[in-house]
């Protein structure tokens, strides 16, 4: 039945301004995340250039601690973070067989506020320098009385993309649970769907520690609060225990998205079902759950006693536990495979062995007497980069080869791929594997300099050169996508004969995802549908017109709204706060009182669109 | 990697070369989860070259292989050795932690020293002996040396890696814990291990490791009243008065916002990180903010004359 | 636009769930409930640390009035007590009832507001400020981040009474009041253990 209503639709940048629809946010969260990964990674270039000698003097004191401190909470909040969110919205409707998430526009909104959040950090850089006390800010280093406005960009920023962050989990946690299609129980999702799950329960309980904190922080910065002032009865270590219990689950949050794309990828390449499917469901559950009994592993030295240091020591060995189940897992699905060393797959094969060697040194972290050594020195930077950019990054390449063309109807190209792959992983090592060394020989981290002949020379040069190399990687991987563009790339609906259901839809996916919500029989469901002599999946419903939910400017103007607010705290112009949250409440207010009532493919394009069953 | 651990750094500063007992007992636990690790990863790596050389797919093969659901028996082993492996790991730890929690204050065969992080300076006050010094930990070997650790300001870290891991130094809140030196007459190097502002990285002091004897000796020339300033450098003596007497103590039992420079023209280094050289001083004089952005340290521009006269003064508080 | 009417007989039983979009959105909010018992947890937690940190200013012991807190406790207990009612005249689809309810709901919260807002200027003139000591600054924190989520909550309740008026009991407007009821009945929770915690606690020391 037609709408009588006008449908509001936009071209060009009003298009992506006002979009709800997942696969574009997708996109814009790529995008993002991208730019900033860049920006993270000209951050570390020149960490490690100022490092390649000892003594230099290119970038020192303070100026390097904005460079550390960016780096960080760029590379973690603004580029990973949103990466892995863009391969959520673009992947798991998809796989699940929905046509939509459950809350499109909260979930545009999700992406405004992380970007406008990320903008107002990294305006610090103009506005009288960036924040310039780690990513971890511990006060009193990070109170009024010791840094400058740059924490305020820091701790205004981050809140705002923070509840950015937790209303787009939301998001998924309702989608997955609500909205699978018809045969889908729980346990016939695919593992990438499963840890977007089990993420986004992590995110919802870690993300509110966060916040708590910040907020602390701001109201000590820009109140005169007392929660860390000492002469006031504050307490420091306070922030370290709110920071750190977001902080650990937090990785973890980096780090299973990445699990379930190697998971994916790994069983497609292999042309095997993932061996041990249920342990690996239960591994991602049990490693959740003990993300949030491990947090003290990251103050051993705060001397908080050899109780509560050995109760959390035992506690992080733990986590080894179903993670090492899960390598396994992954071994034996390749065993008696047919495996093929696609790009995606070179990033999976990869992402086995390094993320093992950064396993380990999390074990061996996890002593607190050795961790007393350790602690503070690039022993923890080598080893949190081998579990980041060795787990969470290669994972993010490898999703991004694998998915390309679901994304925009083109492949990557596999040559480029493969340079791309190869100067990567070798920077990669040169660069991390040495700072183990540099750790244990005496080299504290985020220093500026070192004093020549104390043994840290060549390290610190052999780390330098790798950096160099993982940018050529960079660069060569960002001509690989404009390559892409040209027609050749051109993609098929299922270019890996895959095995879920995102491939049983064309290339890029239609705007309404599927046409017809398939009926899934059993877990890898179109598989399932192959291996029983089938084209493509059976259809759960007919053919009929598909309500799709309209685009609205409002997610884009409430993130301005908090963006201006921002501002008018960390400049103490509350006329500004005021302004900035009305338009944020005004917003609200106009999306209440307006329901949305969306508007409707119609069964007859659906047809002309050659979707009939 | 082992071989190469016991090999790599400098004597007076990796914590692969411990000079004292609580660095060795923690580079033991440190090679014992490493030995595990290296076991765990070698078998994953052989299962995983087996399996991408003898599983690749062959030119022209286009065959679906048998889709394995699992296996109880193998996760049952991956988990349980993993376990067993983590309780070999897990019980010396637990252990060596509680160990290393002994409470050596007031055991008569410890000496007491309270260390007060400041930016970007370290404070050293032996309250039972009543001397006071900076930058430069003097201690005996072969006794158990226990910490109170409090930071001034923002919180730092103290770090001696060839004696031991660190402790942190936080604002408001004392830690504490102990180190040993086996050997006496080594100059140790000790590092602040927390981010704690322009500079952090240059953040560094000494410790001197005497004999007994020597240590003693030490101890008395602090407590002796100052010698008498000689002829030669009373002129920097009076620039020292105007100029740097109200931060900075003489006597190793004043009390000031800056360090004490008692037995100064003893320490290896000034200001933990240039070498003790009249030039280096001169230097630091002239321009402390270039040497260590950042630090606390408000001196008049002084003219070469004046700086000459107080290098010479300097020099006589040995 | 005709007044409000009532709509027997042609909404299901649980009105707020017979949608997809309804049954989303209750999921979805008690999903954000549990991010919120998260952030109330630990300001509590940050509270119980601090809460004997007053080198400077009156302590909790001096400061609390338990006869004036108890009567803000019993307006806004009772207040719950009429956010249930509304939502059993949602499921009678009696939306008269509806609105009364919620609208004495929301004068009871704003009541508790009032009393909450003199509560705080008492205690400014008696020295315990914000900056007072971390005490304070963890007190105010805590019970302010409370109240303006009652302020909150009775802003949009009030909008959802307002936008019902008009558009009348749907599928539509049914998930919003649900939903409003249980943020209600959260905020009325975390008011019992800042009770307990805060007020009892702060008086037995």
């Amino acid at each position: 039945m037609a709408h009588s209503h006008a449908v509001k639709r936009y071209s060009g940048i009003m298009d992506w301004l006002t979009t709800v629809d997942h696969k574009k946010i997708g996109i814009l969260y790529l995008a993002a995340g991208a730019l900033f990964f860049i920006l993270g990674g000209l951050e570390a270039i020149l960490i490690r250039v100022q490092l390649l000698y000892p003594d230099q003097e290119l970038f020192v004191g303070d100026t390097f601690n904005q460079l550390l401190t960016m780096h960080g909470t760029t590379m973690i909040f603004l580029a990973a973070m949103p990466l892995v969110f863009g391969f959520m919205n673009a992947v798991v409707p998809l796989q699940i067989g929905a046509r939509d998430v459950a809350f499109p526009f909260v979930n545009a909104l999700g992406f405004w506020l992380f970007f406008l959040g990320g903008l107002l950090l990294n305006l610090s850089w103009f506005l009288g320098g960036a924040p310039d006390a780690g990513w971890t800010a511990y006060p009193p280093l990070a109170g009024s009385q010791f840094s400058g406005r740059g924490v305020d960009f820091y701790v205004l920023g981050l809140q705002i993309s923070g509840i950015g962050t937790l209303i787009g989990a939301i998001n998924f946690l309702v989608t997955i649970i609500n909205m699978r299609a018809p045969g889908m129980s729980f346990m016939r999702m695919p593992l990438f769907t499963w840890t977007s799950f089990i993420t986004s329960t992590l995110i919802l309980f870690a993300f509110p520690a966060l916040t708590v904190g910040l907020v602390e922080l701001m109201f000590d910065r820009i109140f005169g609060g007392a929660f860390f002032d000492v002469a006031k009865g504050g307490n420091v270590v306070l922030w370290q225990h709110l920071f750190w219990i977001f902080g650990h689950p937090e990785v973890y949050i980096l780090v299973l998205p990445a699990f379930g794309i190697i998971s994916e990828v790994v069983s497609t390449f292999s042309k095997k079902r993932l061996f041990g499917y249920s342990s690996m469901v239960f591994a991602t559950v049990l490693i959740g759950f003990l993300a949030f009994m491990t947090w003290v592993h990251h103050m051993f030295t705060v001397g908080l006693g050899p109780i509560a240091n050995a109760i959390f020591s035992v506690a992080t060995m733990a986590i080894a536990i179903p993670t090492g189940v899960k390598i396994f897992n992954w071994l034996f699905t390749m065993w008696g495979g047919q495996i093929q060393f696609t790009t995606a797959n070179l990033w999976a094969v990869g992402f086995i062995p390094s993320f093992v060697i950064g396993g380990m040194t999390g074990v061996m972290l996890a002593a607190p007497p050795a961790d007393f050594q350790y602690h503070d020195t690039y022993f923890v930077v080598g080893h949190f980069h081998y579990v980041i950019v060795g787990g969470v990054v290669f994972g993010l390449f490898a999703g991004a080869y694998y998915w390309w063309p679901k994304m925009f109807g083109r492949l990557l190209n596999e040559t480029l791929g493969k340079w791309h792959f190869w100067t990567f992983f070798i920077g990669f090592h040169l660069t991390f594997f040495p700072q183990h060394f540099l750790g244990l020989m005496g080299m504290p981290r985020r220093v500026f300099t070192y004093l020549p002949n104390q043994g840290l020379d060549e390290g610190n040069f052999v780390s330098t050169i790798g950096a160099f190399l993982m940018g050529v990687g960079t660069v060569i991987f960002l001509i690989n996508i404009v390559v892409s563009v040209s027609k050749k790339y051109a993609a098929s609906a299922d270019p890996w004969d895959g095995r879920t259901l995102e491939w049983s839809i064309p290339s890029p996916a239609p705007e309404y995802n599927f046409a017809q919500t398939p009926l899934v029989r059993g877990l890898d469901a179109l598989w399932k549908e192959k291996m029983a002599g089938n084209k493509g999946m059976t259809p759960a419903e007919p053919l009929g017109p598909i309500h799709m939910p309209s685009p609205s400017i409002l997610p884009l103007i409430m993130s301005i709204g908090l963006f201006i607010a921002g501002f008018g705290f960390m400049y103490h112009q509350y006329v500004l706060c005021i302004i900035g949250i009305g338009i944020t409440f005004v917003c609200m207010l106009l999306r209440s009182v307006f329901d949305d009532h969306g508007w409707h493919i119609e069964k007859e394009e659906l047809e002309k669109k050659g979707a009939e069953a | 990697m082992t071989f190469l651990l016991t090999g790599c750094g400098n004597e007076d500063l990796s914590a692969l070369k411990p000079q004292g007992p609580v660095a060795e007992e923690q580079l033991f636990l440190m090679k014992l989860c490493l030995g595990v690790m290296i076991f765990v990863f070698l078998v994953v790596m052989v299962i995983y070259v087996y399996v991408l050389l003898r599983y690749r797919k062959r030119k022209g093969q286009n065959i679906i292989p048998e889709q394995v659901e699992g296996n109880h028996v193998l996760e049952i082993v991956w988990t349980v050795i993993p376990i067993v492996l983590l309780l070999i790991i897990a019980v010396p730890t637990v252990s060596i932690t509680f160990n290393l929690a002994k409470d050596y204050r007031g055991h008569e065969d410890a000496l007491h020293v309270k260390v007060t992080a400041h930016q970007y300076w370290w404070e050293f006050e032996y309250p039972e002996l009543g001397i006071r010094t900076a930058q430069e930990l003097v201690i005996p070997a072969g006794k158990f040396i226990a910490f109170d650790v409090i930071s001034a300001d923002v919180n730092h870290s103290f770090w001696i890696p060839t004696l031991g891991g660190k402790i942190d130094a936080n604002a408001g809140i004392s830690n504490t814990f102990y180190l040993k030196a086996d050997q006496a007459n080594q100059l140790l190097q000790g590092r602040c291990a927390e981010l704690c502002g322009a500079s952090h990285a240059l953040m560094d002091f000494k410790v001197k490791t005497l004999s007994e004897a020597d240590f003693s000796a030490w101890v008395a020339k602090m407590k002796a009243p100052p010698a008498a300033v000689p002829a030669a450098a009373q002129r920097g003596e009076q620039i020292f008065k105007d100029n740097c007497l109200a931060c900075h103590a003489v006597s190793a039992q004043g009390l000031s916002v800056g360090p004490n420079l008692a037995g100064f023209a003893s320490r290896s280094t000034i200001a933990g990180i240039l070498d003790y050289t009249d030039e280096n001083l001169r230097k630091w004089l002239e321009d402390p903010q270039k040497e260590k952005p950042g630090n606390k340290m408000m001196i008049q521009k002084l003219s070469n004359d004046q700086i000459d006269e107080l290098v010479k003064y300097l020099n006589t508080l040995k | 636009m005709s007044s409000a009417h009532e709509t027997a007989g042609r909404l299901p039983a649980e009105p707020e769930k017979a949608t997809l979009e309804g049954r989303n959105k209750i999921l979805g909010f008690w999903l954000f409930l549990a991010a919120e018992v998260v952030l109330f947890g630990t300001l509590f937690a940050s509270f119980i640390a601090l809460r004997n940190q007053v080198p400077e200013g009156p302590t909790a012991n001096e400061l609390f009035n338990l006869s004036m807190v108890a009567i803000s406790t019993f307006i806004l207990l009772t207040s719950s007590l009429t956010s249930v009612l509304a939502t059993m005249a949602l499921h009678r689809h009696h939306l008269n009832g509806l609105l009364g309810w919620m609208a004495v709901t929301v004068l009871l919260g704003a009541a508790f507001l009032i009393l909450e807002i003199y509560e705080f200027y008492e205690y400014a003139h008696l020295g315990h400020k914000f900056a007072s000591s971390a005490f304070a600054t963890s007190f105010y924190t805590l019970v302010g981040f409370h109240g303006a989520h009652v302020l909150f909550g009775v802003m949009w309740i009030t909008t959802l009474i307002l936008q019902t008026f008009r558009k009348g009991l749907t599928v539509v407007t049914a998930p919003k009041f649900y939903v409003a009821g249980l943020y209600w009945h959260f905020i009325d929770v975390v008011w019992v253990f800042i009770f307990t915690i805060v007020y009892l606690m702060g008086k037995v020391g």
